[in-house]
């Protein structure tokens, strides 16, 4: 009984401090930071015309501190990674409250009391702050595990097209007797192939990782479709390191041969393009393009699954283009650099 | 009896490989010769008239053409061999096949289903004409017509018009002229994105309408005709269809 219970709740994602580096935690933290004040500042205007007045005020206290305390989190977020969750929070609260002391003097010199009941409310409205921020973003992390996390791993489980798997037993069956070898490396190229899709996929992993996972499902590939398929790698030094979400590239690949080579009677090529430009890590894959053969199904499922968890991993940093240029079909996917430990 | 002639048609060659491996497996039990295979619909039609084959092994997925339009226009031939598919996943109907006794295996193939369906093959099975369209109404990219014994095919793309003339109706391309066996209305419904009607007995490509010239008067009434690039002929246009053809130039 207890071995059920600890195996569901091992699906929900643990509380996690948010990452202060994303772009999309620091709005949401300045928005909703911003609109308490604003509330605050017209639940203590007793008329309308005192409303403006508040607001100067209420802003020229908060504002130095909330940038202040932003700067510090984006610049010790690195180590934030390194605590517990727990601790993470006290530092965090600590941070706060440090900040919010040390500019004290200066907003007294602005023209406030600079009594200490006025230090210990600023304190106080910090603390309550953070605490709801806190509780905020404990909520989120809620929502979106394990429900969220749940369906996509079914969705992704699903995702390698039966198409594939048959086409692909049938290429080593005919395997079997000419070139048992052969056939051996195929096998395990597939089971290893569907071990990576039917494990758990959460964690981010190294691209070298993922690279290898596509390398074994085009060799997979090049099986059946021997000389028609090739593909084109092009990969800045080092890009092996990147942190990406698991499963970004290998269901673009498979695209790519699906829709891109299985309609073309000759040779195509694939290009996967990988680039560092500074704190962001490029991705570029494209194929030929046939558009008679935009009936065929399934592409869509798979670039919705992308970019849904490319969100949910990095919020609005990550982004996921794709466009037809000159017979071809291009998917860009641009998202934060950060390097496996 | 002698040994049946067999055909396989798949792109991928490993595919091939395996099939041939399964008939050498079945050859005790049912005597057969493989006289070809191909890699495409094109190359395999050849083949297949060429080697007089009774049975052909065809994949359904195949690029430029499917497995289903090779099938169709193997139809054409006097006397067509029995089709076997065989896909590697069943986006087509698996009812639809088995109610139309058309056979079908899936891959992986097993030996003993193979030999079921050569045998039922052996035994004279062929496919019902109109059973194809029914499982797949996706347009044909090519006409078919039987000519000395062999299929000559078409490209849609090249047709210039069609014309219903008395018994057939005959397609143009810009060098010559074809003799096809499907009907005028067939053929628009099939064809309704890339054709269209512009007289009774006449369809013509919509990409390729250059303009309209005034044709004869009869009975007090302009006529017009259209002008087609790559052909010198004037169709012309009937006037109950003349305004909805003016427009198809002028949107």
């Amino acid at each position: 009984m207890r071995k059920k219970v600890q195996s569901i709740r091992q699906n929900d994602l643990p509380d996690a401090l948010p990452d202060f580096r994303n772009l999309g935690v620091v709005s949401r933290i300045l928005v909703s930071v911003n609109a308490a004040a604003l509330f605050f500042a017209l639940a203590r205007s007793r008329e309308i015309g005192e409303f403006a007045a508040k607001v100067t005020e209420v802003a020229g206290s908060l504002e130095p501190v909330l940038l202040v305390v932003l700067i510090v989190l984006h610049a010790g977020s690195n180590l934030f990674g390194r605590l517990t969750y727990a601790h993470g929070l006290l530092a965090v609260l600590a941070i706060v409250l440090a900040v919010t002391a040390a500019l004290f003097p200066f907003q007294a010199s602005l023209g406030g009391s600079g009594s200490g009941r006025e230090l210990v409310l600023s304190l106080g409205y910090a603390a309550l702050a953070t605490g709801s921020l806190a509780w905020y973003f404990h909520l989120r992390n809620r929502a979106f595990s394990p429900a969220i996390s749940e369906a996509r791993l079914q969705a992704l489980q699903a995702r390698i097209r039966p198409h594939f798997l048959f086409n692909s037993l049938n290429a080593v069956l005919s395997l079997i007797r000419k070139d048992p070898q052969r056939a051996e490396t195929a096998l395990e190229d597939l089971a290893e192939l569907f071990r990576t899709v039917m494990a758990d996929n959460r964690e981010l992993i190294a691209l070298k990782d993922e690279l290898s996972l596509c390398r074994q499902y085009l060799n997979l590939e090049q099986l059946r479709l021997g000389e028609r398929l090739s593909v084109q790698w092009r990969l800045d030094p080092g890009v092996e390191q990147a942190l990406v979400p698991p499963m970004l590239l290998q269901p673009l690949v498979e695209n790519a041969v699906y829709h891109g080579i299985e309609p073309g009677i000759g040779a195509g090529v694939i290009e996967v393009r990988i680039e560092r430009r500074d704190d962001r890590l490029s991705l570029q894959l494209s194929n030929p393009y046939h558009e008679d053969y935009q009936h065929r199904q399934g592409n869509r499922m798979a670039l919705a699954n992308i970019r849904e968890r490319l969100q949910l991993h990095f919020d609005l940093e990550a982004s996921l283009d794709t466009r037809i240029a000159d017979g071809r079909y291009e998917i860009g996917i641009v998202m934060p650099y950060r390097a496996a430990p | 009896m002698s040994p049946l002639r067999i055909v396989i048609v798949d792109d991928e060659e490993p595919a091939r490989n395996r099939l041939r491996e399964l008939l050498e497996d079945c050859r005790a039990e049912l005597p057969h010769s493989v006289v070809g295979e191909a890699g495409n619909g094109v190359e395999g039609l050849r083949i297949v008239a060429e080697g007089r084959a009774e049975a052909v092994l065809v994949d359904i997925q195949m690029p430029e053409m499917s497995g289903i339009e090779f099938a169709r226009h193997l139809l054409v031939m006097e006397t067509p061999p029995a089709v076997i598919f065989v896909t590697a996943h069943d986006r087509y109907a698996v009812e639809a096949f088995e109610v139309n006794a058309v056979d079908y295996l899936t891959k992986p193939v097993r030996a003993a289903r193979l030999l079921a369906a050569l045998k039922k093959a052996a035994n004279g099975a062929r496919l019902a004409r109109g059973v194809l369209e029914r499982i797949d109404p996706a347009p044909r990219r090519y006409l078919s017509v039987a000519e000395r014994g062999r299929v000559t095919l078409v490209p849609v793309s090249e047709v210039v018009f069609l014309r219903a003339e008395l018994k057939y109706v005959t397609a143009r391309t810009r060098t010559r002229e074809h003799l096809v066996e499907e009907s005028l209305a067939q053929l628009e419904q099939e064809f309704g994105s890339v054709f269209v009607r512009v007289h009774r007995n006449c369809l013509v490509a919509r990409g390729l309408i250059r303009g309209f010239e005034r044709a004869t008067e009869t009975e007090g009434e302009i006529g017009w005709s259209v002008i087609l690039e790559g052909c010198d002929e004037k169709l012309p246009v009937s006037r109950r269809l003349w305004a909805q053809v003016k427009s198809l130039v002028t949107s």
